[in-house]
This record gives structure tokens, sequence and C-alpha cells, in this order.
């Protein structure tokens, strides 16, 4: 018994130097954005400076509108058609293919489907049709994941519902219109929006794609990204902190919803 | 009938077949013919862009990129199944709270959480100017730009795909089969090594390959930790289109990406299929 409380001792040491490191490097950038000096190596005194100096970067400010687009209306699709995905694999067809087909577009190397996009969107838009590709073939490419990890989250929510409820609605003669958007939606509902949640975040934070297929537009990621590749400047602190909070909110949020009582 | 199911499942099949099937199929396609001056291709049939990715020019590539993904995995794993299994076995209403704290990072920006780490690493970054006015080091050590800042920030970037499948695992254990291991007179590590790690080898698979798969063909990290040079795959792959305007072989190379892990997932979904049909003749 002893040694078993020994063995408990060191997992519980192991999982403080885990959390450690998963924080350490956040932690970090959130203090240097409030540094005065900028540099990790001296702090100077609280300073709000950096974060004054992005809100006069109109180039950033610009890109953080096109993502805040891209994010929306990404999710409103997204939304509707893995809603739909999800109600469709737990209610029509009983298919294991089809269950796994689910998770491609989720581990599709998101370099071979920025690629492939740029290829395609250059034949067919560029090519064909003489479009420029701008922020609406980001959404394209966005929904494309977005629609798998919608379709996982809300899929969840319909397995522990009890559909007893519905057939009580269509006993009662309400037919399976009015039954959906009255019983079936609002009992998913939390399920849905963390859904939405998590896509809106993903589509936020998602810079490969958008770097390959956003034309000659700046999206937010890649704006930052041409930021850090220039050199590390102490305003990138500050809008990683903003980035950060933005993120782990919309995830808490969503994560509440998930957890929320059927 | 037929027609719900249409409504339902036809817009998600609908939108992955055109933004998805039919790309990387242009992708196999493109593979074949031979560049266009300024990108593209030109429609002639040619195996050279195949024949190319043999050079060993590019083979190293490859070596080092499946070199990195191996030992990323390996390291999350170590770290990642000790922190899985304390969650796993703290009281149940810790049990969500705790993992959400680990998971957490994961659903933020790889690309911020991996420019805090040149903030970190860098040769006036705070960890060598930390050792030095400890008197510990006198010049910088070189953590950045090479193969370890790499490696660290992958395992950084993707260790809560280590620990979420594994916690499943160990959580759906049942506490008895280890209590009736302690009360048969197993100690603890036997007991871990009989009964618990053999029982948890699914979620253990699915964590390996979770990491494996997406550092592979990683981009952003080699990008930023790695000194952006044409160092891994994913960097390879980008260069091709984006510098040096070589479509088809940067199709090549993607193709190739995609058969390794596809071979991995099959050679994992068949071990899988052997142990259940094991389970079931046992």
């Amino acid at each position: 018994m002893r040694s078993w409380a020994w063995g408990r001792r060191l997992l519980r040491a192991e999982f403080g130097l885990v959390v450690a490191f998963l924080y350490l490097p956040i932690v970090v950038v959130v203090g240097l954005s409030f540094n005065a000096s900028g540099q990790p190596t001296a702090w100077t005194g609280f300073s709000l400076d950096w974060y004054a100096s992005v809100l006069a970067n109109d180039a950033l400010l610009q890109a953080f509108r096109n993502t805040l687009i891209v994010g929306s209306v990404t999710t409103v699709i997204a939304t509707v058609i893995g809603t739909l995905l999800a109600l469709g694999l737990e209610r029509t067809v009983r298919s294991s293919l089809l269950d796994s087909l689910v998770f491609v577009p989720m581990i599709v190397p998101d370099i071979v489907l920025a690629i492939a996009l740029l290829s395609f969107y250059n034949l067919v838009f560029a090519g064909l049709l003489h479009l420029e590709l701008g922020l609406w073939t980001v959404i394209l490419s966005h929904v494309v994941f977005d629609i798998a990890f919608v379709a996982v989250v809300v899929r969840t929510r319909l397995r522990n519902f009890d559909r007893s409820i519905e057939e009580a609605s269509l006993d009662l003669g309400a037919n399976e219109r009015r039954t959906f958007f009255n019983i079936t939606l609002p009992a998913i509902a939390p399920g849905v929006i963390a859904g939405g949640l998590l896509a809106f975040t993903l589509s936020f934070d998602e810079f490969i794609i958008a770097f390959f297929t956003k034309g000659t537009v700046e999206t937010f990621p890649t704006q930052v990204y041409s930021m850090i590749r220039f050199g590390v400047t102490p305003e990138v602190n500050a809008i990683a902190t903003v980035v950060l909070l933005i993120s782990i909110t919309l995830v808490l949020v969503s994560q509440r919803l998930r957890e929320a009582d059927v | 009938m037929k027609r719900r199911r249409l409504l339902l499942l036809g817009p998600a099949l609908g939108w992955w077949a055109v933004f998805l099937v039919v790309p990387v199929g242009l992708v196999i396609a493109y593979s074949v013919f031979q560049r266009g001056t300024y990108g593209g291709v030109v429609p002639t049939f040619t195996l050279d862009n195949l024949v190319r990715a043999f050079d060993p020019l590019y083979l190293r590539v490859f070596l080092f990129s499946l070199r990195v993904a191996v030992i990323t995995t390996v390291i999350a794993l170590v770290i990642g199944y000790p922190t899985a299994y304390l969650i796993a076995t703290l009281p149940r209403r810790w049990r969500t709270p705790v993992l959400v704290l680990v998971i957490l990072p994961f659903w933020t920006s790889l690309l911020i959480r991996t420019y805090a780490w040149i903030v970190l690493l860098n040769g006036e970054g705070l960890i060598n100017h930390g050792l030095e006015s400890l008197g510990l080091i006198r010049v910088p050590l070189p953590l950045l730009y090479n193969e370890f800042a790499i490696v660290l920030g992958l395992v950084y970037g993707y260790l809560p795909l280590m620990i979420l499948p594994i916690y499943s695992s160990i959580e759906r254990l049942q506490p008895e089969l280890r209590e009736a291991s302690a009360d048969l007179g197993g100690n603890p590590l036997r007991t871990f090594l009989r009964v618990t790690l053999p029982l948890t080898l699914p979620g253990l698979a699915a964590g390996c390959i979770f990491v494996f798969v997406p550092s592979l063909g990683n981009f952003i990290v080699p990008d930023l930790l790695g000194g952006g040079l044409s160092i891994m795959v994913g960097n390879l792959i980008q260069a091709q289109f984006l510098k040096a305007r070589d479509w088809p072989f940067g199709a090549v190379l993607s193709l190739a990406l995609i058969a390794m892990m596809g071979a991995l997932l099959f050679v994992q979904a068949w071990l899988q299929d052997r142990d259940r049909r094991q389970a079931i003749d046992a």
C-alpha cells in the first residue's frame, strides 16, 4: 500500500508540471503584453501602450473585421448543415461507413486541404468564371471542416435525447414539421449552440487554409502571421492576449452548454 | 423517408463532394501533369514529378518529418498517459473541470501558442535570460530554430489530443478490475502492467494517432520554430505551391503525405478489428 501512496504522489507532481508546461507560455505572453518596455527580459512597469498601438493599427483592425465576417458566415452555414447531418446520421441511416466519413474532414492534413482548394478555386473560379478569390473562398473552405465538428457535437446531444416526447407530440396531432421546431430543436438547442461556438472558434483561429485561399485580402491570423514572421514585437503580445481571451471564453461557454442537462 | 434522408444528409455530402472530393481529385490529376511557368499546370502527362519525389533531397525531408513526428508522439505518450491516469482516477466531480483545464489550450490558436515559445526560447528570450542571470550559462543556449524547438512546439500543441482518448479509456475501466488484481496479490506496478495498460491500449493507440497525424504534416510549428526552411513535408508543400510555383510536384508531395497517413490509419483499424474478433472468439 505504501508504494501506491508514493506512486500517487509522483503522479500529482507530474500533473503539476504538465499544467505548468501548458500554461507557462500563455502566462508569459499575457504578462508581457502589459510590460511597458515590451521586452521579455526587463519589467519596467504596467502599461496599456501596446493595446493602444494595436487599436491604431488599421491593417490589423481591417483583418480582424474580415475574420469576424468569415467566422460568422461560416458558423451560420456550418451549423445548419452540420445539425442536419447529425439528425440524418442519428435518425435515417445506420452506416458505419458514413459514421467514419464524418471524421475525414477533421483528419485531412490542413496543408493538403489548403493546396487542394487553392487548385480548385484557381481552376474553376479564377480560371473559368473570372472571379477573384477573397473572403468568400475562405468561407467556402472553412465550412468544410466546421460541418464535421458541429455534427459530432450535435450528435452527442441527440443521443441523450428522449424521443418519447417527440412521439407524444405526433400522437397529439402535431405534424412532423411542427414537432421538429417546437420539440426537437429546443431540446437539442444547447448542443447546436455549442457546436456553433466551436465552429466559430475554429474558423477564427484557422491560419493555413485561409493563407492559401484568401486571394489578396487578409484575415486576422494571416495578418498576425506576417507580423510574427517580421519579428517579435511587443504589439503581438497584446494581440495574442486578446485572441486567447476570445477563444477561451467561447470554448468555456461551449463546454458549459454541452454539459447542460438534457 | 427517402426525401428526408436527402434533405438531412444531402447538404453536407454535397458540400464535401464539391469542396473536398473534387479538389483532392484535382490534386491527384495535377500530380501527373507538367508544371506551368507561373504556377498552375500544363495538361501533358508525365511521371517526372513522381520520380523526383524519390530524390534523396526530398526523401530526407520525409524521413526527418517522420522522425520528428515519432519523437513527438513518444514524448506526448510518456507525459500524457500518467496525466490522463491521474485525472481519470480523481473523485468524479473533479474530473470534468480538471480535464477542461488540460484541454483548454488546445482550443486556442496554434499560431499564437507557437509564437509564445519564440518569446521563451529566443537567444534574448526568457529562458536564456533567466539562466544567464542565475550564472548557469555565459552564452545563450541554441534553443530556437532547431529540431528540439520543433518537437517541443509539437508536443505543446498536441499533448491534449493524447490525454483525451487515454482518459476516456481509463475512465471507462471498471475500478473493480484493479481492486480484484490487488486482492489477488498483484502489486500496483503488476496491476498496471497486466490489467490497466492492456485494457487501455485502444485509447493509447487513438491518442498516438491524434498526435502523430497533425505533427507529420505540420506547417506552422516548423515554420516558426524551425527557422523557416523547407525542413518538414508541410513546409516543402507550401514552398512548392507559393514559392517555387511547381504545383504538380507539390501535388505529388501532398499525395505522399496522405498515403502515409492512410496507411497508418488502415493498420490501426486492422489491429482494432483483429482485437475485437479475438475478443469475440474468446
